[in-house]
C-alpha cells in the first residue's frame, strides 16, 4: 500500500534524451549541450531538464520582471539605509507603497509612490508578456491554448487588484503595496474598511472554487493512483476506450455518491474549478468600494446576515451621547 | 562531484527547512490554550488564555502590600509643612503615609532624595518633584473624571508606575517620515511595529490617536458608496491601534468587538464603551498632563523629538484586561480620590 502514497514516483522517466519537435520559422533555437538528467527530479517528474526555449518574448519579460524587481528592493533596501543585515531581518516587513491618496490617478514624484508605479508597470509587461510567451509555445508545439487561458485567470485578479479598481476608484492609494507582510496587512485593511468581505457573494464564490479545487485535485489524484495497478495512469486512451481502470474509477464513485466524472470531463472540472476562483475572486474586488462600500450592511439589506440575540442589552454608540468627549 | 552536490543541496533543504519550522512554531503558544465564550453561541467570540502565561500575568500583576489607612486627627500638613500644594488638607500622620506610599510605588531604590532636596523637603529645585506634583493632580483626575473608563476601582501611582521611576511602557512621538532621497519616502510602516503586534501596520499610531484626535472610524455606515471617504492607508492607521489596544490589554479583537461587524455598537460588547472612554482619558492625560510638562524634563528624559514619554492602553493595563486584574488600591487612598484645588503656600 505504501508505494501508492509514497510522494515519490514509482517509476523514474529516464529515456534517451528528448529534444522535442522540429519547429518553424521565427522560432529561436533551443538550449543545447549535454543531456541533463536528475535523478531527484526524476523522483518528482521528468528527470531530463531542458532543453528550454527562451525567445524573445522570455527575454523581453525577464527584462521587465528584473526592473520591477530591482525597484522594489531597492526602494525596500533603501528603507532600511542601504544596511544588508537589517534588509534580511526585516525583509518579510519591508514594502514599496502605492502613492498616497492626494495623488489620486496622477503620476507623483518618483520618491512619493512613483516608484511604486514604474515598479506595477514592469511587472505587469512581464506577466503580459510571460502570457504571450506561453500563448505562441503551446500553438508552435500544435497544443490547445488551455494553460494561456489558465493563466490568464489570476492575471485578470492581479489586474483587478492593482490597475482596474484603483483606476475606477480614482486613486493609486487603492492598490497594493509590493511587500510580503504588507500586501497580507493589505488585505485585512482592506476587508476592514469594506464592511466585511466575508459578505461578498463573489467572495464567497471565489472561496468555494478554491476548496473545490483542492478537493477535486485530490479526488482526482487518489482515483488514478488507485487504478494505476489496473493501467488506469493511461487516462486519455481510457476516456474513449474504457478499460477496467476506467470502469473501477468510475464504479467507486457512482458506488458512494451515485455519479462519476469521466477520465475526461474530470479535467474539465479541475480546470473550471481552478480558473472560476481567481475569476470570480477579481470579480467580488472590483465590485468592492465601487459599487458596494461596507458587504455587512449590504448583506443584512439583502438577508444573508443573520441577526443574533442581544446579550447585554443595549450597548450604545457613546459619540452619540451628549457630553460626551470628543 | 555530483554526490557532493547533491549532498550538500540535501544538507541545505533540512536546514531551511528546520529554520523556517522553527521561525513558524516560536510564534505559537503550546497547546493547552483556554477558551472563554464572550458572544452568543457560534459566532466564534471567544477569549482566548494560555494558563501558563495567565499564572504568570497573575503573579506579575498582583498589588502590593501598602500601610494602612491613619485618621483625619491632628494638625494638618499644610499647617506644618511648608510648600503642601495639593494634599494638604490631609492630617500630618495621612500625609507621611501618601509621601512614603508614593516612594514605594515610584521611587523604592532612590527613596524620598528622588524627589526632595533632603536639606529642605518643601524646594521645588528638583524637576521630578513638580513632576510628582502635576501626577498627582492626573491621578486625581483620572479618578474623579474618568469613571467612565476606570469605574470604581480607580488608580493610584502604583497602577502604571509599578516601582519604576517611568513606567515601563510609554512612548514618544515617532519622527516624521524622513525623505530617503531618490527613494520611496518613509510612510511610517513597513517596519516590524512593536506597537501593533509585530506586524507591518504603523510604528506610531499614538500619535494621531492618543495625542491628537484623528478620526478612528473607517468603514462605511451605508451598504453603497457615499457615507464614508476614509483610504485602505487610513485604515492601516486605525488597524494598528486597535492591535495595540488588544495587545496592550492581553485582549483579542472579540473582546470588544464581534468581527463580523466592527462598526456596528448595537453587536459589541459593553467593554468596548469602555475602551472608548480609555481612548479619551490617555488623550486627556497626554495633552493636560504629559505634554505640557516638556519645560519641566531634562532632555535625557524626553523623546528624539524633545516630547515628554506619554501614556497609553499598556501603560496601565499591561497585557491585562483590567490593570492588576481590576483589584482596588485606590479605595484605600482616598486623597487620590477627587480632584483637590492647588493652593500656593508661601514658601
Amino acid at each position: 500500500m505504501s508505494e501508492y502514497l509514497n510522494i515519490f514516483t514509482r517509476v523514474q522517466v529516464r529515456g534517451p534524451y528528448e529534444p522535442g519537435i522540429p519547429l518553424g520559422r521565427g522560432n529561436w533555437t533551443r538550449s543545447h549541450g549535454q543531456p541533463i538528467f536528475e535523478y531527484w527530479l526524476g523522483k518528482i517528474g521528468d528527470a531530463q531538464i531542458g532543453p528550454i526555449y527562451l525567445g524573445g518574448l522570455g527575454i523581453a519579460s525577464i527584462v521587465c520582471f528584473c526592473i520591477a524587481f530591482e525597484v522594489m528592493g531597492l526602494n525596500m533596501a533603501a528603507s532600511v539605509n542601504w544596511d544588508p543585515i537589517q534588509f534580511i531581518r526585516q525583509l518579510p516587513w519591508l514594502a514599496l507603497e502605492p502613492p498616497a491618496p492626494a495623488y489620486g490617478l496622477h503620476f507623483p514624484p518618483l520618491n512619493q509612490g512613483g516608484w511604486w508605479l514604474v515598479a506595477g508597470f514592469f511587472l505587469t509587461a512581464s506577466i503580459l508578456l510571460w502570457w504571450i510567451r506561453i500563448y505562441r509555445r503551446a500553438v508552435q508545439l500544435g497544443l490547445g491554448t488551455h494553460t494561456a487561458w489558465a493563466f490568464a485567470a489570476p492575471i485578470w485578479l492581479y489586474l483587478v487588484l492593482g490597475l482596474f479598481r484603483p483606476v475606477l476608484m480614482g486613486s493609486w492609494s487603492e492598490a497594493v503595496p509590493f511587500g510580503i507582510f504588507p500586501h497580507l496587512d493589505w488585505t485585512a485593511a482592506f476587508s476592514i474598511r469594506y464592511g466585511n468581505l466575508f459578505y461578498n457573494p463573489f467572495h464567497m464564490l471565489s472561496i468555494a472554487f478554491l476548496y473545490g479545487s483542492a478537493v477535486i485535485f485530490a479526488m482526482h489524484g487518489a482515483t488514478i493512483l488507485a487504478v494505476s495497478r489496473f493501467g488506469g495512469e493511461r487516462e486519455i486512451e481510457q476516456s474513449t476506450d474504457r478499460g477496467t481502470a476506467a470502469e473501477r474509477a468510475g464504479l467507486i464513485w457512482r458506488w458512494t455518491m451515485g455519479f462519476n466524472a469521466t477520465f475526461e470531463s474530470f479535467h474539465r472540472w479541475g480546470f473550471w474549478f481552478a480558473v472560476l476562483c481567481p475569476i470570480t475572486g477579481g470579480i467580488g474586488i472590483l465590485l468592492t468600494g465601487t459599487v458596494v462600500d461596507n458587504w455587512y450592511l449590504w448583506g443584512v439589506k439583502h438577508g444573508i446576515s443573520p441577526p443574533y440575540p442581544a446579550m447585554w442589552g443595549q450597548v450604545i454608540d457613546p459619540a452619540t451621547l451628549v457630553g460626551a468627549p470628543k | 562531484m555530483n554526490k557532493a552536490i547533491r549532498a550538500s543541496a540535501g544538507a541545505l533543504l533540512v536546514l531551511v527547512g528546520g529554520f523556517l519550522t522553527i521561525a513558524m512554531i516560536r510564534g505559537f503558544d503550546k497547546p493547552g490554550v483556554i477558551t472563554t465564550q464572550n458572544g452568543y453561541r457560534g459566532v466564534a467570540m471567544g477569549s482566548l488564555y494560555n494558563p501558563a502565561l495567565v499564572k504568570a500575568s497573575v503573579a506579575a500583576n498582583k498589588i502590593p502590600g501598602y500601610l494602612p489607612q491613619l485618621p483625619p486627627v491632628g494638625p494638618k500638613a499644610s499647617a506644618v509643612y511648608k510648600n503642601v500644594q495639593i494634599l494638604g488638607d490631609l492630617s500630618v500622620g495621612q500625609f507621611t503615609r501618601t509621601m512614603a506610599s508614593i516612594t514605594q510605588w515610584v521611587a523604592p531604590v532612590q527613596g524620598c532624595n528622588y524627589c526632595h532636596n533632603p536639606n529642605n523637603m518643601a524646594d521645588d529645585g528638583l524637576y521630578t518633584k513638580v513632576v510628582a506634583r502635576r501626577m498627582l493632580q492626573m491621578t486625581q483626575n483620572i479618578n474623579q473624571n474618568w469613571t467612565t473608563h476606570v469605574a470604581a476601582t480607580g488608580v493610584t501611582c502604583y497602577t502604571c508606575h509599578r516601582g519604576n521611576n517611568i513606567p515601563l511602557n510609554v512612548w514618544n512621538n515617532a519622527p516624521p517620515p524622513k525623505p530617503m532621497g531618490f527613494a520611496d519616502t518613509q510612510t511610517g510602516k513597513n517596519h516590524p511595529s512593536r506597537a501593533a503586534g509585530e506586524t507591518s501596520l504603523p510604528l506610531d499610531p499614538f500619535t494621531p490617536f492618543l495625542e491628537q484626535a484623528a478620526p478612528i472610524r473607517i468603514q462605511a455606515t451605508a451598504a453603497l458608496p457615499g457615507t464614508d471617504d476614509s483610504s485602505i492607508k487610513q485604515t492601516d492607521w486605525t488597524y494598528a491601534l486597535m492591535m495595540h489596544m488588544a495587545t496592550g490589554l492581553g485582549v483579542n479583537c472579540t473582546y470588544c468587538h464581534n468581527t463580523r461587524a466592527f462598526a456596528d455598537w448595537s453587536q459589541s460588547p459593553p467593554q468596548r464603551v469602555t475602551a472608548w472612554y480609555g481612548i479619551r482619558m490617555v488623550r486627556d492625560i497626554n495633552n493636560q498632563y504629559l505634554d505640557p510638562l516638556a519645560s519641566v524634563f531634562p532632555a535625557a528624559r524626553k523623546g528624539p523629538l524633545g516630547d515628554v514619554a506619554k501614556a497609553n492602553c499598556t501603560t496601565c493595563h499591561q497585557g491585562v484586561y483590567k490593570p492588576l486584574f481590576g483589584v482596588s488600591m485606590a479605595k484605600d487612598f482616598p486623597e487620590l480620590q477627587k480632584l483637590a484645588p492647588a493652593k500656593l503656600s508661601s514658601n
